[in-house]
């Protein structure tokens, strides 16, 4: 027991202390009934997944509030069309639930296809579709006939399963897709990059890397993304997957279909960006220009921000992160970038790591460190005290944990605006941090009575 | 003249960019307001995830929301087990003195009886906190109707005793900022009366910072208040648009006998002055000179800034008993709110509304429940107002047309303060009022060629 904060007895295994012995941690499960868990549900797996495709319409068949809260949430950025941030919903009534909800979906989806001519449309199914029984296949099917555009269902159905799960529905989607373009006049050095949103512009900053290098990016899987590139997506070389939670399915579906192989990577921090890019040229190497290429690239990137970075280095070296993600991979690449800046990690944990993800999270962490598996508000908040954190990385909802005690924070999800992926990605992240933790605000917060002498609190006016 | 064909909308149409929220969120800022309360969602994890990072991104607090996490089990054999299992989780983790169980789409699509599970779980547990649940299917409601909805169930499974008068008043606050509710206080508070107020996220909301870790945030109305509500000689509830039976001052007369106040939210002269002479019959007391010098000072000021907003016209949108209030302010000064939209669909929008307007027909105001942003973009490329006035959720709109969006009322989430905006009162009113003020008149300077540097 590393506290004496109560934890749900169901979750004791679901914390870790590095430094305990047996290393035995239970992940993977259903959150319990009656935690505030910091996670989401099959729905939003999916719609993250495939939110950032732009000219595609996106309809969430259900009650209003599922797409409600997914309206134009996403940092994902498009260079054409935004269909993708609008809300549309079938926004079931009573009368619906109770006759089913076929009806209006079909006429939905013609409204809005008529309205907007998307190139596809994605109908998500949400909890109560999976109750109400709609035969939404049956309908796609005579709206894709009837509009001639591919009409997809995700059975993204929210109690069924976990966010995993609404990844692989999005992935079976894309697969819908994929295979179904004219793939003529595609280099041999080609790749598509899987697991990569746009968020802040990130996709068109990698992809102008690997345009340096001489490598074709046939789809970004979904980044700016528009239908005909998914369709196209097959004649790749091969798949450079980040993120490996959301797209390592479709990776692996796309290897037994179409013999594609793929690596995993993270464009996070100079140390995996530059070897993500290392990576993928030596795979290429019978074309002896793209190492050449990749090498002056990387070097060139690096320069242009390295002593920046090594002022960021300086001011936070010797500060204490904690980090509450989604994904773990995620947090694999935190760490060693938060090490980059002199930092060290007190706390990591993942809404949906698996046992292999947290071996590896034990390895790379100090004794001490804190792991936690779908975790909560009063465990996230009791520990970043406790562990004295300088800065917490986390999604919208730690952001609050943090400062309410006073804690630096840095948004690392979805929703943020700014690009943190690539070379530059790694300055913005400093920048971020440094602006965060170095504030000079902090010593007026609570828990740090010792930095600001409250005059009031002496003589009992507070 | 608009088309009405335009606005027609049949049952099967969908919905684009709501502007409206799903009912249990209603509910989960109506929980906020009880004194150590937390909010406990029947349903799968989803949806409590999604309000509370929505709640999140207006409030900037924690909001701590469990979920009973349905799993397919459950969506089959019912949510029996897991609400139990929730609620004693819950109690456990967070030591509550309110369980508030708001039900989902899902668990009101299966059948769950909460009442029932609860009762039965009564007599297999003792418990010393208190558990309220409240039936909040989406598909019948918006966040506002679970709002009404939640603070009714609350008083009806709490105050059910009759108690001797202790010559307080009962105040029933509409979905409001948290810094409306503290004014509030200030109000009742200076005419020296004492008052029971209902819900109160003024702190739960909008709070300090900690010291340490707080499970359930400070502050609230708390259990024994609303125990001792019966003990009042009456209620003044804020807005029309609620039916008798979601109406808590009702409810306490029908139960108690209790004289009941329906007034508008009060933001203008006149819906101020309504509310105060209200407070000032039951308390017997003058209205406290601070605000009649609040009063004073917003005379002066419709006055000065008259011509700057006479004849203007606005697109207003938001909750319906918002958009009500709004639309009476915005007439006082002598704008016209062109469109007046709601998601929401009590039926009363158009009929609150055009009986408390004078001239409300040849001024010709649209009012639309019912509506989302689609519509209300389509209408308002047609009306051409002059600005936008509503929540965030408008900024797309006002981005493409390139008219400005005056954000107030909720959620606010594009920009900085949404808790502390004051919308009501004399003083909220003089907020506003400069608010309007300045922005017309920013966009008359930027766009002169010559940008004049004074009035
Ligand atoms: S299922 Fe119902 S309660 Fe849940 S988010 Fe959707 S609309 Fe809201
Ligand atoms: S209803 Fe289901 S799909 Fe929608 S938000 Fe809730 S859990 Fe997710």
């Amino acid at each position: 027991m590393i506290t004496d904060l109560k934890i749900l007895k169901e979750r004791e295994r679901q914390v870790y202390l590095k430094g305990e012995e047996p290393f035995d941690m239970k992940c993977d499960v259903k959150s319990t009934a009656g935690s505030v868990s910091q996670r989401a549900c099959v729905f939003c797996g999916s719609r993250v997944v495939l939110y950032p495709v732009a000219d595609a319409l996106h309809l969430v068949h259900g009650p209003i509030g599922c797409a409600a809260y997914t309206w134009d949430i996403r940092g994902a950025l498009s260079s054409g069309p935004e269909l993708h941030r609008k809300s549309f919903s079938t926004d079931l009534t009573e009368k619906e639930v109770i006759f089913g909800g076929e009806k209006k979906l079909y006429q939905a989806l013609n409204e809005l296809i008529e309205k907007h001519s998307p190139k596809a449309a994605f109908v998500y199914s949400t909890c109560i579709v999976g109750i109400i029984g709609d035969d939404v296949g049956a309908v796609a099917k005579r709206v894709a006939k009837e509009k001639d555009i591919p009409v997809i269902p995700v059975h993204s159905e929210g109690f069924k399963g976990t966010k995993k799960d609404g990844y692989q529905a999005a992935c079976t989607a894309l697969l819908k897709l994929v295979g179904k373009g004219d793939i003529k006049g595609i280099s041999k050095t080609s790749i598509n990059i899987l697991g990569e949103f746009n968020i802040g512009g990130e996709a068109w900053m990698i992809t102008e890397y690997y345009k340096k290098m001489g490598v074709e990016v046939v789809s970004v899987l979904t980044g700016d993304s528009r239908i005909e590139n998914i369709k196209k997506a097959h004649g790749a070389s091969l798949n450079v997957v980040q993120c490996s939670g959301s797209m390592l399915y479709l990776a692996k579906k796309m290897e037994e279909e179409y013999g594609i192989p793929f690596i995993r990577v993270s464009y996070f921090g100079l140390e995996d960006t530059s070897k993500a890019l290392y990576d993928v040229a030596s795979i290429f190497k019978d074309n002896t220009d793209v190492m050449e290429k990749t090498k002056i690239l990387v070097k060139e990137e690096v320069l242009k921000i390295y002593e920046d970075l090594l002022f960021y280095k300086k001011h936070l070296t010797g500060k204490r992160a904690a980090i509450y993600v989604g994904g773990a991979f995620k947090a694999f690449s935190l760490i060693k970038a938060l090490k980059f800046l002199g930092m060290k990690t007190v706390l990591v944990g993942s809404q949906t790591g698996n046992d292999e993800d947290y071996e590896i999270l034990r390895d790379m962490c100090d004794d001490g460190t804190v792991i936690l598996d779908d975790s909560n508000p009063i465990e996230l908040s009791k520990y970043i005290v406790e562990k004295k954190a300088d800065l917490f990385i986390g999604g919208v909802k730690e952001r609050p944990i943090a400062y309410k005690m006073g804690i630096g924070f840095c948004d690392h999800n979805h929703e943020r605006k700014t690009p943190l992926a690539g070379f530059k990605g790694m300055y913005n992240f400093a920048d971020e941090v440094y602006s965060t933790v170095m504030s000079p605000v902090w010593k007026f917060c609570p828990i740090r009575p010792e930095l600001y002498d409250n005059p009031f609190l002496k003589r009992g006016i507070l | 003249m608009i088309e009405d064909t335009v606005v027609k909308k049949d049952s099967y149409t969908s919905t684009t960019n709501a502007c409206k929220l799903c009912t249990p969120l209603g509910a989960c800022i109506a929980f906020k307001g009880i004194k150590g309360a937390i909010s406990l969602m029947h349903g799968s994890q989803g949806c409590a995830t999604y309000i509370r990072r929505y709640l999140i991104s207006h409030f900037k607090e924690p909001i701590d929301i469990a979920s009973s996490n349905f799993s397919e089990d459950t969506a089959i054999f019912g949510g029996g087990a897991n609400l139990k299992q929730a609620v004693l989780n819950v109690s456990n983790q967070y030591k509550p003195e309110l369980i508030g169980i708001s039900t989902t789409c899902l668990s009101e699509t299966i059948g769950d009886d909460v009442g029932l599970i609860i009762k039965s779980m009564a007599t297999e547990i003792d418990h010393d906190y208190k558990v309220v649940h409240v039936s909040t299917p989406s598909y019948t409601g918006t966040h506002e109707s679970g709002y009404r909805g939640t603070l009714r169930a609350i008083v009806e499974q709490i105050a059910t005793e009759e108690k001797s008068s202790d010559r307080s008043v009962n105040f029933i606050s509409a979905m409001l900022s948290p810094a409306d509710m503290r004014y509030f206080k200030e109000i009742l508070e200076d005419f020296q009366i004492r008052y029971r107020f209902l819900p109160d996220y003024s702190e739960t909301l909008d709070g300090a910072l900690w010291d340490e870790y707080k499970k359930i945030p400070s502050g609230g109305t708390t259990i024994d208040e609303i125990a001792n509500m019966s003990k009042a000689i009456g209620t003044i509830e804020l807005g029309y648009i609620g039916s008798e039976s979601e109406s808590v001052s009702k409810l306490l007369k029908e139960k108690f006998n209790i004289k009941d106040y329906r007034v508008g939210i009060p933001v203008g002269v006149e819906a101020t002055d309504n509310l105060l002479k209200i407070i000032s019959e039951i308390s017997g007391n003058n209205v406290p000179a601070k605000f009649l010098n609040e009063r004073g000072r917003l005379l002066d000021s419709y006055v000065d800034g008259h011509k700057y907003v006479f004849g203007k016209r606005c697109v207003l949108y938001g909750e319906e008993d918002f958009v009500v209030a709004i639309a009476c302010f915005l007439s006082e000064i002598g704008i016209i709110p062109v469109l007046c939209g709601s998601g929401g669909k009590s039926g009363k929008l158009k009929k609150v509304i055009s009986s408390r307007i004078d001239g409300f027909d040849e001024k010709q105001i649209k009012v639309m429940d019912g509506v989302d942003f689609s519509e209300i973009e389509e209408i308002s490329k047609q009306l051409k107002p002059d600005f936008f006035i509503g929540n965030s959720k408008g900024y797309s709109i006002s981005r493409e047309m390139n008219i400005p969006l005056i954000r107030i009322g909720f959620p606010v989430h594009d920009r900085f303060g949404g808790s502390r905006i004051l919308h009501t009162g004399y003083r909220g009113t003089q907020a506003l009022f400069d608010l309007i003020v300045n922005t017309l008149l920013k966009e008359k300077q930027d766009r002169s060629s010559t940008g004049y540097s004074y009035l």
